[in-house]
């Protein structure tokens, strides 16, 4: 579950078409394809037709042929990993219109990674439509290193760059798309409760 | 906490600018510094006229650093007017003593913007006066498209022409022009803003445009000074003194309250600001909100009333005051 | 008043302390006997001579030193200071405020004369004179904020006011209680309060931002905050927390007055008036329990504002480990007698 009580979680209120975008921008991995499948269905013929798909992660090619028809007639492009759909997203957003509408659908790396390069092309992060899809996993900010610890299924957990064990807390940044970690020990070094798979 | 600490002005210049546009300039009485102020920013006036108060927002619209006056532009609306207008036209002149609040903006451009479209209409110009001329200071990429009705009835096309060059762009209704928002919205770059200010119809008419072009709603903002509609007389009862105010057909709540002596919170007095938001114990019929802030689920939950616009049809209402 | 300025530290050896005249100005921020949340906003205007609310931006004997331990965190970590780019004119905003206060308030210590946008600026304390030019941060060895930062107590972060929110856009922020700049910067106000038990249920935080999105220009605004600190150490911040952490573990019996200190806020909000940002000003003030009950009502106070604390907040001041200790050790202090109303002493 992606239910928090703090307020600096955020929230996925889940995809619907924008029938007035002259453009719509979706971005999603192999789980997220699925909501974006079911986005098209809720939609008019044209809204597919006026869609790009960045199909930013875990596809094979059979994957590929299978959404190629299931999201025709849009435009759909898959890339390796969510690092280079972000590089392919950016390219879009480089000289695009207004009248674009974006749209992030999958894992909470994908969306916050989404959210945070749109912020370089002044999207409001709000006018940005997201869904969740699969897995609960995380990216993570150690808060005294500043390292970033990628797929994080577990609470607590080691810092992939300075070994600290680290609290995940629910507070999120969108500036830096992770959530923060905090030394779970720094007052009885040791003193570690029972590590659990929370964000599988 | 209700307004703010008001400063005393003296009228220093009375221009007319356009058929109906009066131009004041307000310097303070003592010839003190002004605070400086953010493009967007309004006042408000406040004027004793006999034993009346009026108080009305006004748009700034000098130099937001420029701490030496202050410049506003005011609409005779003539007899329609509930007198604000129309005694600032009439009965206010070079030398005249008026008292006004601190600026408040309400109508900020937004700072993350990479453009910013200004979409004008007739007196809707004056919170863009002061805007232009911050975003000019900051090399910020702006172009306005300002309508109105005819040269005369317009005011500082000519002035803002020759300030502004090509950015500015004046669309003569009598002459047929129109202001052609579906193009000019319809050619941006991502992360352009666009901001209307004008009659009600306009801003409609601006917003509904942007939202079929498939502008997010986050990239546009409106303004709009309205006078309290007026209706017909009803009563306030207060739930916490026990008295009981009669609200006139042209008077607002605040208003009302105001010359009955109770001190009630406001500041904007356009229902924009949230200030004067009021508890609703119980109410004859329902509200006629007028407000721009309450959600739909609290207007309809009848629960609260912004005291400076709303107004319910006759009978009375029991606030939490 | 003449200040005298302390030659002291907030780490490693902890010379800290205060002098008599300090502890009767310290901001005791419990009116009554048992623990009460409010929002407790004031006008931030001229107070008793001598207070801590005298002037806007208020200086004391330990700015010397302060400032000095502020060099060394910045020196260590530069992203405790943080700008983003729209924030410019707010940081100028800044800047003028506090250096006409600072050079208004207390003209034996700073000057500020400005012919136009040619400014030039003596703070004889730190021993700083600059001359610049207004507006071209060029001019100035850091960029505002900064510069005038490392010249003023107290802690600041600068809000951006859009769409009916505030962003935390900008800030400098070396003694904070736990929270992280670098983290937090550009997150709206509920979203950097999220971390803040109750008081989101309370709706306070929905109220606060309706009072603040108003705020006036000349109309400032204040309030106390407050939380319990291990050592008079300025840098609780949560970037070096694995290092202070196990300071909460060293409370003894017979070193509660030594160790445990009352850390006091005086959060300020000001309108900045042509960024239309709101400055926030955190002012800390550390007191040890051994100096705090040299005044009778506050030994008895905080005993008794202790006892009432709720759970949440006890674990989210990070009080959990020495509540105990220390409730044990002010009890002693306790004689039941009635207090007077009001914070400060009797």
């Amino acid at each position: 579950m992606t239910i928090s009580t703090l307020k600096s979680r955020p929230t996925y209120p889940g995809l619907s078409p924008d029938h007035n975008a002259r453009s719509n921008i979706i971005v999603c991995d192999k789980a997220g394809a699925e909501a974006v499948t079911e986005l098209f269905s809720r939609a008019d013929d044209t809204f597919a037709k006026r869609s790009t798909v960045i199909v930013a992660e875990g596809t094979t090619d059979q994957d590929a042929e299978t959404l190629k028809t299931a999201l025709a007639p849009a435009t759909v492009g898959f890339q390796p990993s969510l690092e280079t759909g972000i590089a392919r997203l950016r390219e879009f957003l480089k000289d695009a219109p207004m009248g674009l509408r974006l749209y992030a659908a999958g894992s909470e790396p994908l969306i916050g990674s989404v959210v945070q390069a749109a912020a370089d092309y002044s999207i409001d992060h709000l006018s940005i439509r997201t869904e969740h899809r699969g897995s609960l996993k995380r990216r993570v900010q150690c808060v005294h290193c500043k390292g970033f610890t990628e797929n994080v299924t577990t609470n607590p957990v080691t810092c992939s760059h300075c070994g600290l064990t680290l609290m995940v807390r629910d507070h999120y940044s969108r500036r830096l798309a992770a959530f923060q970690g905090v030394c779970i020990d720094a007052e009885v070094p040791g003193e570690v409760p029972e590590t659990e798979a929370l964000y599988q | 906490m209700s307004g703010s600490l008001l400063r005393r002005v003296r009228v220093a210049e009375v221009e007319q600018v356009a058929n109906r546009i009066k131009r004041f300039r307000l310097v303070d009485i003592d010839n003190a510094p002004l605070s400086e102020f953010s493009g967007g920013s309004h006042i408000s006036v406040v004027m004793h006229s006999g034993d009346r108060l009026m108080r009305n927002p006004y748009s700034l619209m000098g130099s937001p650093t420029d701490t030496s006056s202050y410049q506003i532009s005011v609409l005779n609306c003539g007899n329609d007017s509930r007198g604000g207008s129309k005694f600032m036209h009439d009965a206010v002149s070079v030398g005249s003593e008026l008292e006004i609040s601190e600026p408040l903006n309400l109508f900020p451009p937004c700072k993350l913007a990479r453009k910013h479209i200004l979409v004008a209409g007739g007196i809707g110009i004056t919170p863009f006066m002061s805007m232009m001329n911050e975003l000019d200071a900051l090399h910020c990429d702006f172009e306005l498209h300002y309508g109105v009705r005819s040269l005369e009835e317009g005011a500082y096309c000519k002035y803002l022409q020759s300030r502004y060059g090509s950015r500015v762009n004046v669309y003569l209704q009598d002459q047929g022009q129109m202001i052609p928002l579906e193009s000019v919205l319809g050619s941006q770059r991502l992360g352009t803003h666009m901001y209307v200010c004008g009659p009600k119809p306009m801003i409609d008419w601006a917003l509904q445009t942007a939202e079929l072009l498939g502008w997010p709603a986050e990239n546009v903002h409106s303004e709009q000074f309205s006078a309290p509609p007026p209706g017909k007389p009803f009563v306030v009862k207060l739930a916490k003194s026990g008295r009981e105010i009669e609200v006139r057909g042209h008077q607002s709540i605040l208003e009302a309250l105001e010359e009955h002596g109770v001190d009630a919170p406001f500041l904007c007095r356009g229902g924009a600001c949230g200030q004067c938001e009021t508890g609703v114990v119980s109410c004859d019929g329902f509200i006629e909100h007028n407000d721009h802030f309450l959600t739909e689920a609290e207007r309809v939950s009848g629960k609260k009333i912004m005291i400076c616009m709303s107004r319910i049809p006759s009978g009375s209402i029991t606030l939490d005051l | 008043m003449a200040l005298t300025f302390k030659d002291e530290t907030f780490r490693d050896d902890f010379t800290f302390s205060n002098s008599p005249a300090a502890i009767r100005r310290f901001p005791f921020p419990f009116v009554e006997d048992k623990y009460m949340y409010s929002v407790n906003i004031e006008p931030h205007t001229t107070g008793p001579e001598g207070s801590v609310f005298e002037f806007p931006f208020d200086i004391d004997e330990h700015y010397v030193s302060e400032m000095r331990d502020r060099a060394m965190v910045l020196q260590e970590d530069p992203a405790r200071c943080q700008a983003l780019p729209h924030m410019m004119m707010a940081q100028w905003d800044m800047l003028e405020l506090v250096m006409m206060s600072m050079a208004r308030d207390y003209p034996d210590l700073f000057t500020l004369t400005r012919d136009g946008s040619k400014w030039h600026w003596v703070n004889r304390p730190l021993k700083i004179e600059q001359t610049f030019t207004f507006g071209d941060a060029s001019t100035l060895p850091y960029e505002p904020m900064e510069y005038i930062g490392r010249q003023v107590q107290g802690d600041f972060s600068i809000q951006d006011q859009r769409d009916n929110q505030l962003w935390m856009d900008a800030g400098i922020i070396t003694s904070q209680a736990d929270w992280s700049l670098d983290f937090d910067v550009g997150m709206n106000f509920f979203e950097w309060h999220g971390p803040v038990p109750l008081a989101h249920e309370a709706g306070v935080f929905e109220r606060a931002l309706k009072f603040l999105l108003n705020l006036q220009i000349s109309n400032p605004v204040r309030r106390l905050n407050w939380t319990m600190t291990i050592n008079p150490r300025l840098d609780t911040s949560p970037e070096n927390y694995h290092k202070w952490g196990k300071d909460r573990t060293t409370v003894t019996p017979e070193n509660v007055g030594q160790k445990v200190h009352l850390r006091v806020e005086m959060q300020g909000l000001f309108r900045l008036p042509r960024s239309n940002a709101i400055l926030f000003s955190i002012r800390g003030y550390l007191l040890s329990l051994d100096q705090l009950v040299t005044v009778p009502k506050w030994g008895r106070r905080l005993h008794r504002v202790l006892k009432t604390l709720p759970e949440e907040l006890i674990g989210y001041k990070g009080l959990s480990r020495y509540r105990d200790t220390t409730i044990e050790w002010l009890s002693k202090y306790d004689d039941g007698a009635p207090t007077s109303r009001g914070g400060g002493p009797d």
